[in-house]
């Protein structure tokens, strides 16, 4: 097996949705620290990894990598026979079944990740970084979510996980965001939901997701 | 059977399914959604697709929404009868579309589609005013994000490679609404982006969708 390197913190939510790819996949990986405190994402190494000077980045001995659910799809691709081999639904079973998590990867991609990426910056980093809370565009944003939860909830009803019966790289994209809002004390958005409350508790419990959570309060590297 | 693709001409998520299929040269029917008398949102079409959005598609019993995923089901599933779109057959191939894809979804469509939303929908589909500064910032943010594309295609023909895929087709829908407005120039000055856009447009799928799809010229 090659050698991993992912480049950035990993309590960026677009690291850490390429880590818990990497944990489920059983794949050994090097995190490489970027610190934007200090502009490191926009210098022109950096850049040569990422044109965007955004986080992630991802290196292995084929290939130079960014966009988190690209880096994820290549994962599952690459490492089709390790880990959970079931993520972009399971091998020979054709393509529905694949196309049925490429469509929930894609409304996380369109629905979720918008009004939730917003609330995770207003509630969890602005704080950090010392910068203001904006009320207004956290009532907008919560607003949104909802609505995208209630489509969640419904779907839950049918489905065990979001594209099927079994966890897979759409229910697994969702973890950073709805990670960082229930920290913040949003939590009553997916606890006053049953099936979503049902579907969080179930993904949020894997052990991968745990052991990247864990790295949140490692020192870095 | 054919297929169906439930949607709107004036959907640019709609053409995107439709741009995949001409590409394949699959047999379709596209049967329209009125986006006036909110039929999107209706009991039928919340079966579809439980966002309320265009499109929806159905291929016998299976039903798809979102159209990058209606999309790469149907550039495999027709994949004998058009060209390699998606490159399934390499890893760094495959990979490459996956990045550009993640691009066009993320950094370019966020930009240009406020563009459009500010300029074309609002007013027409819901009798709104453009906020001026709302396209001044993402036409700024349009042109950064373009410098990247700049840099990018001087180095390789296509976005993924020198291959076309759907990376590049991917960009379509929005783009041929700004093309046709004054902020074209964002295209015209760059020269690689400029091309690359030509190439796209030369191609007779996107002649055959986008003649039904009315533009703000």
């Amino acid at each position: 097996m090659g050698s991993v390197t992912v480049y950035g913190p990993p309590i960026s939510t677009a690291v850490s949705r390429v880590l818990a790819c990497l944990l489920e996949k059983d794949v050994d990986f090097k995190l490489v620290n970027v610190d934007m405190a200090k502009g490191q994402h926009k210098s022109p190494d950096y850049l040569k990894l990422q044109p965007f000077g955004q986080v992630p980045a991802f290196q292995d001995e084929h290939a130079t990598l960014f966009e988190s659910r690209a880096i994820c799809r290549y994962i599952c691709d690459k490492y089709a026979d390790r880990g959970n081999k079931n993520l972009l639904g399971r091998n020979g079973a054709g393509p529905a079944e694949r196309a049925q998590v490429e469509q929930w990867l894609e409304a996380e991609s369109q629905s979720f990740n918008p009004p939730s990426s917003a609330l995770v910056f207003q509630l969890a980093f602005a704080p950090r970084m010392g910068l203001p809370q904006d009320p207004a565009a956290v009532e907008l944003n919560q607003a949104k979510l909802a609505k995208v939860l209630d489509v969640y909830e419904r779907r839950l009803g049918e489905s065990r996980f979001l594209a099927r019966d079994e966890f897979s790289l759409a229910d697994l994209a969702h973890l950073p965001n709805a990670h960082y809002i229930c920290s913040a004390g949003k939590d009553d958005m997916f606890a006053s939901r049953k099936n979503v409350a049902r579907w969080w508790e179930e993904i949020s419990t894997r052990l991968s997701w745990k052991k990247v959570v864990d790295m949140y309060s490692a020192p870095p590297a | 059977m054919a297929v169906k693709v439930y949607g709107a001409a004036t959907s640019t998520a709609t053409v995107r399914v439709l741009l995949c299929l001409e590409e394949m040269g699959a047999e379709y029917e596209l049967v329209p959604i009125d986006f006036f008398t909110g039929e999107h949102k209706s009991p039928p079409h919340l079966a579809r697709n439980p966002f309320g959005q265009m499109p929806a598609f159905e291929d016998g019993d299976l039903i798809l929404f979102e159209s990058r995923a209606i999309s790469r089901y149907v550039l495999r599933k027709y994949k004998s009868s058009g060209p390699d779109l998606l490159r399934d057959g390499s890893l760094e191939e495959s990979a490459m579309v996956d990045v550009w894809l993640e691009v066009e979804a993320q950094q370019y469509d966020k930009a240009i589609s406020s563009i459009y939303i500010e300029t074309v929908i609002k007013p027409v589909f819901f009798g709104g005013v453009t906020d001026e500064k709302v396209v001044a910032e993402s036409v700024e943010k349009l042109g950064k994000v373009l410098d990247v594309y700049e840099a990018r295609l001087s180095k390789s023909k296509y976005l993924a490679g020198d291959f076309l895929s759907f990376a590049d087709l991917s960009h379509i829908p929005y783009t041929q609404h700004i093309i046709a407005s004054p902020h074209a120039s964002l295209f015209e000055s760059r020269l690689h982006v400029k091309a690359w856009w030509e190439s796209l447009a030369s191609r007779p799928a996107y002649k055959k969708v986008t003649a039904g799809v009315p533009t703000s010229k």
